[in-house]
């Protein structure tokens, strides 16, 4: 089959790749346009290490077709710095040492930041709710809640 | 995966044209995807929906609600007429997977949400819903998760889904477009029991294709509950789930409405468990009756016993909480 040519925006640029029908985003992601930040856990959606925004929206780019991407707008974990400026979130899970091996983070980080661009302002519950769908077996997820909930504050801060 | 011809489709007429034999629709693609990669589906062509304007929540004559096939789960149970008069499904959305998986899975999509089970879901297995004649892994295998209502000796497989439980509460309705027309089919009746035909799973045929989720008007669903047990506090199918309302007028319940999840091979209305409320007050003793009449058929496999019970407990906590709201 012939490869299909596909136009999106990823991290505010254009951004053109080539792909079989049966590649994900993913994939097209770590191959095609070498953004390794997002990873690959389990594959069939379940663990969060893959999440990206896409026209907005967290969801595992496992999941997402690359095809499906045509036309749309992808944010992943390389979007999130402003040059060498870390965003909030990073910082605050490196003050945090909120990760141990790492592969689980760029997953927990984008979540988090469709959770605090939806609720500035989230409870500890609601953080844990919302950061049900990305698995770590490293930390047992106190230290991520704390640099979550940490990074909120400050961004309120900074934002007031 | 294995290959396919991907087809984008601009509108209705585009989408059904694709949909040759081997074909599949794809809208939020969780499940579609996901068995795709097993190669438990293996369609030779994809037919992407997402373009179609399936999209909108409206409210329909008499205080119901039209849910388009391509509303995202994460968008329906935030919905303030959801919320507002059907509280249920708004909670049995939020029951349901991750916030990632939420914001994909579709309504039309999750009434074809296929069953967890794991012999379906590892093609090196026997499954008579995958591979019919193969036999059934589950009946003498791990059947810890399965289901003990609406079984066949073909198949035990659970329905997973946990919105398609409080539509069968609702007595909703599926609208289907297809080549001879459209179509609406009461979403109790969409779900067929396995019985000897497991791998046929929804009324639905050939080429047809969800438009909306009609959910009729039901004054007293501002009195209802959805209660999930599982084997964690979240994202994790359900063991045994119920969706139910209550109309409760006087100290006395004039109708309800109880439909289960997690223990039976199709979402699943216990009408008999709703008649015995009818004109006893919303007590203790009348729950824990109405609870015995639902699970009264229950057949359980060696490992799925602990359900029966634990189906029993999870209508009574749903039923206590509806009747405990003002």
């Amino acid at each position: 089959m012939s490869k299909l040519h596909i136009e999106t925006t990823i991290n505010r640029e254009p951004a053109e790749f080539l792909c079989e029908p049966h590649e994900t985003v993913l994939s097209a992601l770590r191959n095609g346009l070498g953004l390794t930040g997002t990873k690959e856990g389990c594959a069939t959606g379940d663990c969060g290490a893959c999440s990206i925004l896409l026209d907005g929206r967290l969801v595992p780019a496992c999941l997402v077709l690359a095809p499906e991407a045509q036309g749309r707008t992808i944010t992943t974990i390389e979007g999130l710095s402003r040059g060498d400026a870390l965003h909030p979130l990073q910082q605050k899970f490196l003050e945090h040492a909120a990760l141990q091996c790492g592969i689980c983070t760029p997953g927990f980080i984008v979540a988090a930041k469709a959770l605090l661009d939806a609720t500035p302002e989230p409870s500890e519950e609601e953080t844990r709710y919302w950061l049900a769908g990305n698995l770590c077996r490293c930390t047992g997820y106190d230290k991520i809640v704390r640099a979550v909930l940490d990074a909120a504050s400050e961004m309120k801060g900074s934002a007031a | 995966m294995d290959p396919f011809r991907f087809v984008a489709a601009a509108d209705e007429h585009a989408a059904r044209a694709a949909a040759s034999a081997g074909a599949r629709y794809l809208a939020g693609g969780t499940t579609l995807v996901d068995l795709m990669k097993l190669h438990v589906e293996r369609p030779r062509t994809v037919v992407d929906i997402n373009a179609l304007p399936l999209t909108e929540i409206a409210e329909t004559p008499g205080g119901g609600v039209r849910v388009g096939a391509l509303v995202r789960n994460s968008d329906m149970a935030h919905h303030p007429l959801i919320r507002a008069r059907f509280p249920l499904l708004s909670q049995a959305l939020l029951a349901g997977a991750s916030p990632q998986i939420r914001n994909m899975a579709t309504t039309g999509g999750n009434l074809l949400q296929r069953t967890r089970c794991y012999y379906f879901r590892d093609t090196s297995a026997a499954c008579n819903k995958r591979e019919p004649g193969s036999g059934c892994s589950a009946l003498d295998g791990c059947n810890r998760i399965h289901a003990v209502l609406g079984t066949s000796d073909h198949c035990i497989a659970t329905h997973p889904s946990d919105m398609c439980v409080a539509l069968a509460a609702l007595d909703a309705f599926v609208l289907l477009s297809g080549p001879r027309g459209s179509r609406v089919v009461p979403l109790v009746e969409f779900h067929l029991m396995p019985g000897d035909h497991p791998e046929r799973e929804t009324a639905i045929e050939p080429g047809e294709l969800i438009t909306a989720v009609d959910v009729p008007p039901l004054g007293f669903a501002t009195r209802s509950a959805y209660v999930k047990v599982r084997d964690r506090a979240s994202y994790a199918f359900a063991l045994a789930s119920a969706a139910v309302a209550l109309d409760l007028r006087g100290g006395e319940i004039r109708d309800a409405r109880i439909a289960l999840g997690g223990v039976a091979t199709k979402p699943w209305r216990a009408r008999e468990a709703e008649r015995t409320l009818v004109g006893r007050p919303p007590d203790a003793a009348s729950f824990r009756a109405a609870a015995d009449a639902a699970l009264a058929g229950a057949r359980p496999r060696a490992h799925n016993g602990f359900k029966i019970e634990l189906a029993k407990r999870t209508i009574v906590r749903a039923l206590t909480r509806a009747g405990a709201m003002a």
